[in-house]
């Protein structure tokens, strides 16, 4: 008796501890889902292979939930049978995998004078031992106790006032908690923070910003820096080998007057390889240099080995909403292949060290110019996928141009500062695809075409499947291998997510956000 | 740098309006010659490809009457600018800063002071010739009466300028408007149809068809599918209408804007 009690205490002291093992291992436990990107190489691949292209076909809804209202883009993390969702503004709530009942809700007050571009969205919570942390629209950082939803801790971050905010997904590295933020039409500065678990105090900043007189200022003119955003709200990837946090940067401020900031404006559209512990910079890649499009290099960063020039190394693959894809070094951050991804009328290409060649005369201008790809880019920030079972990297892509304005950037704190904007191409009906990619070069290997420019991200799976959703509301899958068509759910609701895949009572799970609910799908008999 | 932070929070304190609770003025702030060049430039770039280089209208409204329909002051035309029309093709100029639209605003004033748009036509009996020999209202209808293969046509007045509806009646296929699109399609059992898309997405086409019946088809099921961009089941008035007898159709069409 006395043994029984014990090992039931033990299995529920087990249980909902997500220990940094655990994490670094995620791979080894494909029942759960335990990063925002599944694991710390971002491969949101999942190595279930029940559902398969014989079977998928039989693919049902077995439960919905249904959110409070606003843009849903949650990640859902699913821990021991338990799934962790975030809903708008910033609420947390966790939910019972077998019934889709919540556990507990998290519900946040957050302020009425909001500074947001772009909707008051936020893309899940991270795990880390028996707490669960979300950054808040209001740009807190919270901890909550993952059996009840209780604050165990609350952190103020930055000045919501001033136009910062939290919509990304934290990512937990070893005892730490990793978090970027939003703001990049504030003229903010952008930083990586880390915060310490066991106190929710702030471990290190990583300004993306440099001021006078330090490293990279050289690359802003004049006091343009002091505008500078380099935002970083999109969940990066991290490298345990080399203990290196891998994260990307958003536009420079103001998006579209790039004149008043001459200079490649460093570190914005970058990707930062920063020191876990420290947050000191080890290495940068800068995709577009002195960008005037509003083109994040805030894509999610895909950790693989891999052969490339016939070597074998440590990659990263990322495919840039500049319009082109980057096989980089992952030791180094040195450029090794590239490829357009997309149709792109702004570059010739790339040199040999990935750094554009520009085509002069597109930059926005008051009149209005006509480039491609448009503001949101060939890709954004929903997922990409790699595939251990085909070596492929999948990647929705967007097809559309843009006419660019160049307007006038007055700054005022917690004011837009946009300095112009875009429009759509007269007549013009743009479209999207799902494609996949060799990883090392960028070829594509197949292609399958969607109505219209996604907002949703892919997972694939061992079961040699690719998830994907469209804006019309359908929710499908591909084969892998040949891209063919599977299966198809219509949501009723724009897919703005990205699937996960995880078993419940031992069997595979799918599921993903649309419109204002979270849906789980199974194979039913 | 914190400092700096600190001191850019409180300044923020001082200064910045809650967002939704900022007043607009009642009359516009921006005046000045180089005000109006700007919003010259801003118009030519934003604006005109719509409204017409010289704003007497096209696809979007003509601008160039001393009194904008939906627009009566300063402040009013300031708000159209900034946050479009709803359920119009005009959309809000969230790409511009406050100074800029009233630099646009104030040169959108300066277009009322060109002579009105000469719209010569009888629009009794343009109505007349819309119902009866023209048959229009077999597909567009005013005021709910008439059919729903075309636009409706109930504020088209306030919408298109009269240069624009008479070269629409001559030539429909210069002019078909955004979101209209024809479409024809073969299912792989032979059947054909074509009609009026109304949605569309990856796997599925629904469309109106030329009997107003809405029909829905899946992707796989089809043989051929054909978007016909820039097509219009619309004939060209030409041969139908006389030089006079088309004035007062434009005349009728122009006097049509709902409750405007």
């Amino acid at each position: 008796m006395k043994t029984g009690w014990l090992s039931l205490i033990v299995t529920f002291t087990l249980a909902g501890q997500v220990t940094y093992d655990r994490l670094r291992q995620a791979d080894s436990e494909p029942g759960n889902w335990l990063s925002y990107s599944g694991n710390y190489s971002s491969h949101r691949y999942s190595r279930l292979s029940q559902i398969t292209a014989g079977n998928v076909k039989r693919l049902k809804p077995v439960w919905i939930y249904q959110t409070a209202p606003g843009k849903v883009e949650t990640t859902p993390l699913v821990i021991d049978g338990v799934m962790y969702i975030t809903e708008p503004p910033s609420n947390v709530t966790a939910l019972d995998t077998r019934t889709g009942r919540p556990l507990w809700k998290y519900q946040r007050t957050v302020p009425k004078d909001l500074r947001i571009c772009c909707g008051q969205v936020n893309r899940g919570v991270a795990a880390l031992d028996d707490l669960v942390w979300v950054g808040t629209i209001d740009a807190h950082l919270i901890a909550l106790d993952a059996k009840t939803g209780q604050v165990r801790w609350d952190t103020v971050v930055a000045d919501y006032k001033t136009g910062n905010s939290l919509t990304a997904a934290p990512l937990a590295v070893k005892d730490k908690i990793i978090i970027g933020m939003a703001g990049g039409e504030f003229g903010v500065r952008g930083f990586v923070d880390a915060y310490e678990a066991a106190t929710g105090k702030r471990a290190w900043r990583f300004w993306t910003v440099p001021v006078a007189g330090e490293r990279g200022s050289e690359t802003w003119a004049g006091e343009s820096w002091k505008t500078g955003s380099a935002t970083t709200w999109v969940t990066g990837s991290y490298d345990p080998a080399q203990n290196l946090v891998l994260w990307g940067t958003g536009n420079p401020g103001p998006d579209w007057n790039e004149e008043v900031r001459g200079g490649d404006n460093l570190y914005s559209d970058c990707l930062l390889a920063l020191d876990a512990d420290t947050g000191e910079l080890k290495w940068h890649f800068q995709f577009t240099p002195h960008d005037g499009h509003d083109w994040d290099s805030t894509e999610v960063p895909v950790l693989i080995d891999g052969v490339v020039r016939g070597e074998n190394r440590k990659l990263i693959l990322f495919a840039n909403r500049n319009g082109f894809y980057y096989t980089l070094d992952r030791q180094s951050g040195k450029f090794l292949a590239g490829r357009q991804l997309v149709r792109q009328t702004w570059a010739k290409g790339l040199d040999d060290d990935g750094r554009p060649v520009r085509i002069p005369n597109m930059y926005p201008s008051v009149e209005g110019k006509l480039v491609y790809p448009s503001v949101p880019g060939a890709t954004n920030w929903f997922s990409p996928s790699y595939s251990a079972r085909t070596g492929l990297f999948y990647v929705a892509v967007r097809e559309e141009g843009g006419v660019y304005y160049m307007g006038d950037a007055d700054y005022k704190p917690g004011v837009i500062f946009n300095g112009g904007g875009f429009r759509g191409v007269p007549g013009e009906e743009p479209w999207g695809a799902i494609r996949a990619l060799k990883p090392g070069t960028g070829e594509v290997e197949w292609e399958f075409k969607l109505h219209s420019p996604p907002w949703a991200g892919v997972l694939s799976t061992a079961g040699g499947l690719v998830f994907g959703g469209t804006n019309e509301g359908d929710f499908f899958a591909l084969d892998g291998a040949s891209g063919k068509s599977l299966w198809r759910f219509q949501a009723g609701g724009a897919v703005t997510s990205n699937p996960i895949s995880y078993l419940s009572e031992g069997k595979q799970h799918v599921a993903i956000a649309a419109g204002n609910a979270i849906l789980v799908f199974a194979l039913t008999d | 740098m914190v400092r700096v932070m600190l001191a850019l929070s409180s300044f923020a304190l001082l200064l910045a309006q809650e967002p939704g609770e900022e007043k607009i003025p009642k009359e516009n702030p921006y005046k000045s010659e180089s005000d109006l060049a700007r919003g010259k430039r801003l118009f030519l770039g934003h604006c005109a490809p719509c409204h017409g280089p010289s704003g007497d209208g096209g696809r979007g409204a003509n601008l160039a009457r001393p009194k904008l329909l939906r627009a009566s002051d300063d402040a009013a035309l300031f708000q159209v600018i900034k946050e479009g029309v709803p359920n119009t093709e005009m959309p809000g100029a969230f790409e511009m800063i406050d100074r800029e639209i009233w630099q646009v605003a104030g040169y959108v004033r300066t277009l009322g002071r060109t002579a009105a748009e000469n719209v010569p036509g009888d629009r009794v009996r343009g109505e007349q010739l819309f119902r009866n020999k023209g048959n229009c209202v077999r597909c567009h209808s005013v005021n709910g009466q008439g059919g729903r293969m075309g636009p409706e046509l109930t504020e088209i007045g306030a919408r298109r300028s009269a240069t624009y509806l008479r070269e629409t009646l001559l030539a429909p296929e210069t002019n078909v408007p955004e979101g209209f699109l024809m479409v024809r399609l073969k299912t792989k059992d032979g059947k054909e149809v074509s009609g009026v898309r109304l949605n569309e997405d990856t796997y599925s086409l629904q469309l109106r068809d030329l009997s107003d019946q809405p029909r829905s088809f899946w992707k796989q099921e089809l043989a051929e599918l054909h978007h016909d961009k820039g097509k219009s089941p619309m004939p060209s008035y030409r041969s139908v209408f006389s030089e006079a007898e088309l004035a007062d159709v434009v005349a009728y069409l122009v006097s049509l804007r709902g409750s405007l």
